[in-house]
């Protein structure tokens, strides 16, 4: 198998992540390094959609609902607990619980894919709701109130861990927010290459078959979809910290979208798809932001609507296939590369 | 002797149509037995039924004399039973040896795994075509996948619905051979049409007709039967 | 006593919007088996269609009850040939491509129209019921949902087109291989169900703000509506919205209308997993 190749691709990627870790601060000023550390955070929640869709086939349609989750957990216990180790921790073991408990209610249920959409969506609706409804003393959480509509202010950055004195300054924020991101890419990819990771694709590719091997489909779905929300609760919590700020805009419908156009646009079966995918995306929107003329909304619904109808398997596939094409054959397989989990996605899209 | 599989009075509704009609079925150990009946006899469905795909509206479902009525898919081919479905069920995406590889894994160290895999790829005659994706093979040799996904799952009842449809007469005389080899070690259930095919396996045959078992005999006494001559020619005359 | 009277006027005229919003949806669904992620903007649409309208002078009846359903029913025309046709039998695909179409047409009127609340004045007055005061507009709006229904159903039952929808929503690989064009049965059931999105619109322009950001509030109340009513279209849907209706409003009067809402939307979520066929897959299978 092109175990080799496999390993030279994530070793290059990894070679990668790291320098730009370490190589991002001295080439950006303080500002673009703001703007970077805030599309890695977005990168992170693409990565949890990108690995529960593209991988697990599971059309979740409300990521932003741990995306949030994890966001306010963190926001509230840091604002109660001096130290913010345990507020990372409980930011993404919440959102993990909380998927696990809905994964447990639509898999075991053997709710079908589209209404998985529906009933991911409608969560999200209904955190967003709750959530903007929780202005007043009544919804104080410790020394958290929730705020409502106006969400939570002045939420305390990251500190080293057991040193509430020091808080990080923003070039450490760059460091842990692309640091987790790395980590999260490289714990996806273990995952894929393992026993585990090899029959949740083989579930993407045809649930009814992994059932008559005696795969227990259920069990691996909701394991998918838990992790993926823990994943965007670490995303979630990384974004309080770069605002210091956090708002039920987290749970909205406009969040939701985007985080299905990263996935969509940069690829779906692959890792770095979503990644890239969320950094051009976020940059285009900070771009748009900055004029009047063309609303973002729009020029958002039109990448969609154009990708899902035009290119729906997304821009890293189609350049690793033209790339292929280009290369002269150098071992006798139909398609290159299929050997790696990431390959395999590429025909299915569910 | 406790048989290796046993369906009680197996009757599957939907809606106004019973599909499968209080249906008695014997399986022995190490048996091999031919299910041979018109379209919409019910075979898939008893099929569908004997691997939890279905849950039986009413009656009971033994394996080894453990009642498996109701059970989970999954939990069915835990305790040995593979199938093959009518309508392919491969992983498209995957490489032949991926989709083998997949069935030997579960419960099975990875030295075991690969060794059955390698096994597998070799007794199925798939070695050739192992780093292929099963979407892209002609599809004989997707019913071969298949197959080899379910001996790689080292199931003790191999289930085959119309394993050699679509298949080009030198495949059809592969499969009849790999069915007898298999049944050196595993019973089988095989749904099949091809009454040459059954010739060339069958030795006890089940007729379903309308839902029901019509005759269960000898292979010759069977499709010397008037009633199951009937049968098939009614078939061919509508 | 009056209390109790007014709480059932309540639970009426929320039965009444909930029918109204879902029924654009319930038929594009029932009939194509696709859910349309921007049917919220459809509505949108309709109330901006009434509130132009109304300010240039046409009267709020004709354009609330004629403009805004025709208008949308021509978008939706030209949506489902410019964006739905290439996407049949792709379900979550469609919804994706909606939804792409949903942020489009916010971001459209925002650009056109601003991203302010607008709206019209009720052009009814109240009536009591006992020491409460109440809107006569609810009344218009509970009359409207049960004529919408009665029509449709007449449509449904008598015309010719009704009789192929119904067969479609039977069986469609049968229709089809009966002969019926599923093209243009596709194209008019788009645009029959954008029409209604439009209309539900118009009927909210007065009661409700209008804004490009609106649609949002309606669509999954209105899905989850759809879905849980099943595969027969009115009676799935006038069902659930009673069902969903009666909930949030009696969740609404126990403590505020954001939990109405949130209870409406659990009690669907755990219908869906209790029912996934819907109401009308599990009861009721031949009606409509």
């Amino acid at each position: 198998m092109s175990l080799s190749s496999g390993t030279a691709s994530f070793l290059a990627m990894l070679a990668i992540g790291l320098a730009l870790l370490v190589g991002a601060p001295m080439v950006f000023d303080l500002f673009a390094l703001l703007q970077v550390t805030v599309f890695v955070a977005m990168a992170v929640l693409a990565l949890s959609q990108g690995f529960i869709w593209g991988y697990g086939g599971i059309m979740s349609f409300g990521q932003s609902a741990f995306f949030g989750l994890g966001g306010y957990t963190y926001a509230v216990v840091a604002m109660n607990a001096g130290d913010s180790t345990g507020a990372v921790l409980l930011a993404i073991l919440l959102p993990t619980l909380f998927a696990a408990l809905l994964g447990y209610f639509m898999f075991y249920g053997r709710i079908s894919d589209a209404y998985v959409g529906v009933i991911t969506l409608t969560v999200t609706i209904i955190l967003f709701s709750v959530f903007n409804s929780t202005a007043g003393d009544a919804y104080t959480i410790g020394n958290a109130p929730l705020g409502g509509f106006n969400g939570m202010p002045a939420v305390p950055p990251l500190n080293i861990p057991g040193r509430p004195d020091l808080p990080l300054e923003p070039e450490q924020l760059w460091y842990a927010s692309m640091g987790c991101l790395v980590l999260v890419y490289g714990l996806l990819r273990g995952i894929l290459a393992s026993r585990f990771g090899r029959v949740v694709v083989a579930i993407r590719e045809n649930e009814t078959r992994a059932q008559l091997l005696g795969y227990d489909t259920r069990l691996y779905k909701l394991l998918v979809f838990a992790i993926g929300g823990g994943i965007a609760g670490a995303a979630g919590c990384l974004f309080t910290n770069w605002g210091g700020f956090i708002s039920p805009t987290v749970f909205s419908l406009a969040t939701s979208a985007q985080v299905l156009i990263y996935v969509l646009v940069g690829g779906l079966g692959t890792l770095l798809g979503p990644i890239l995918g969320a950094i051009a995306i976020q940059y285009l929107i900070s771009l748009l932001g900055a004029q009047q003329v063309i609303n973002a909304n729009l020029v958002l619904g039109v990448i969609l609507a154009a990708f899902v109808l035009l290119v729906p398997q997304g821009v890293v596939p189609v350049l690793r296939d033209a790339l292929a094409r280009l290369r002269p054959p150098s071992h006798p397989r139909a398609k290159p590369g299929n050997g790696l989990p990431d390959a395999a996605g590429v025909e299915a899209k569910p | 002797m406790t048989p290796l599989i046993q369906a009680q009075a197996a009757t599957m509704r939907f809606g106004g149509v019973t599909a499968v009609n209080h249906v008695d079925f014997t399986l022995g150990e190490m048996e091999l037995r031919c299910l041979i009946g018109p379209n919409g006899a019910g075979k898939s469905t008893f099929f569908k039924m004997l691997t939890g795909q279905l849950v039986p509206s009413s009656g009971a479902v033994l394996f080894r004399g453990r009642d498996i009525t109701g059970a989970a898919p999954h939990e069915i081919a835990r305790l040995g039973i593979g199938i093959k479905t009518q309508v392919p069920n491969v992983f498209n995406g995957l490489t032949v040896r991926e989709n083998i590889a997949i069935a030997a894994a579960r419960g099975k160290s990875v030295q075991q795994a690969r060794r059955i895999t390698e096994e597998t790829l070799t007794r199925a005659r798939l070695t050739g075509i192992a780093q292929r994706v099963v979407g892209q093979l002609a599809h004989g040799q997707r019913q071969w996948v298949e197959i080899a996904t379910v001996l790689a799952q080292e199931p003790e009842l191999v289930l085959l619905d119309e394993p050699a449809a679509g298949m080009t007469h030198e495949e059809v005389l592969r499969t009849a051979e790999l069915i007898r080899e298999i049944n050196r070690s595993q019973a089988l259930i095989v749904v099949e049409h091809d009454m040459q095919f059954i010739r060339m396996i069958a030795r006890r045959v089940t007729v379903f007709n309308q839902g029901s078992i019509l005759v269960e005999d000898d292979v010759e006494a069977v499709l010397a039967n008037q009633a199951v001559r009937d049968v098939y020619l009614g078939k061919q005359a509508a | 006593m009056a209390l109790t009277g007014l709480l059932t006027f309540n639970i009426l005229n929320s039965i009444a919007l909930l029918v109204l919003l879902s029924l654009g949806l319930g038929v594009i669904y029932g009939m194509m088996k696709v859910i349309n992620l921007a049917h919220g903007e459809f509505v949108m649409l309709g109330a901006y269609a009434t509130v132009l309208c109304a300010d240039a002078g046409v009267n709020l009846w004709l354009a609330m009850l004629v403009v805004a359903p025709l208008f949308c029913g021509l978008v939706g025309l030209v949506v489902e040939r410019g964006l739905i046709r290439f996407l049949y039998g792709r379900m979550i695909d469609t919804m994706l491509a909606s939804w792409g179409l949903s942020l489009g047409l916010i971001g459209l009127v925002t650009t056109l129209f601003g991203n302010t609340v607008r709206g019209v004045s009720n052009p009814l007055g109240g009536f009591t019921i006992g020491p409460y005061q109440t809107s006569l507009y609810g009344v218009f709006v509970i009359l409207l949902a049960m004529a919408v229904c009665g029509l449709l159903w007449a449509g449904l039952r008598y015309l010719r087109f009704g009789l192929i929808l119904r067969a479609t929503m039977q069986n469609p690989d049968m229709a089809a291989a009966l002969g019926v064009a599923p093209p243009r049965i596709y194209m008019a059931t788009f645009a029959l169900g954008a029409a209604l999105a439009g209309l539900a619109g118009g009927v909210l322009a007065p009661v409700s703000g209008v804004s490009p950001g609106m649609g949002a509030a309606f669509i999954a109340k209105a899905f989850i509506t759809v879905l849980g009513g099943g595969p027969a279209i009115i009676t799935g849907t006038g069902l659930a919205s009673g069902l969903f209706g009666t909930i949030s409003e009696l969740a609404s009067f126990q403590t505020t209308p954001v939990f109405g809402q949130v209870a409406l939307l659990l009690a669907a979520i755990i219908m869906i997993r209790l029912l996934p066929q819907g109401i009308t897959g599990r009861f009721l299978r031949r009606s409509v």
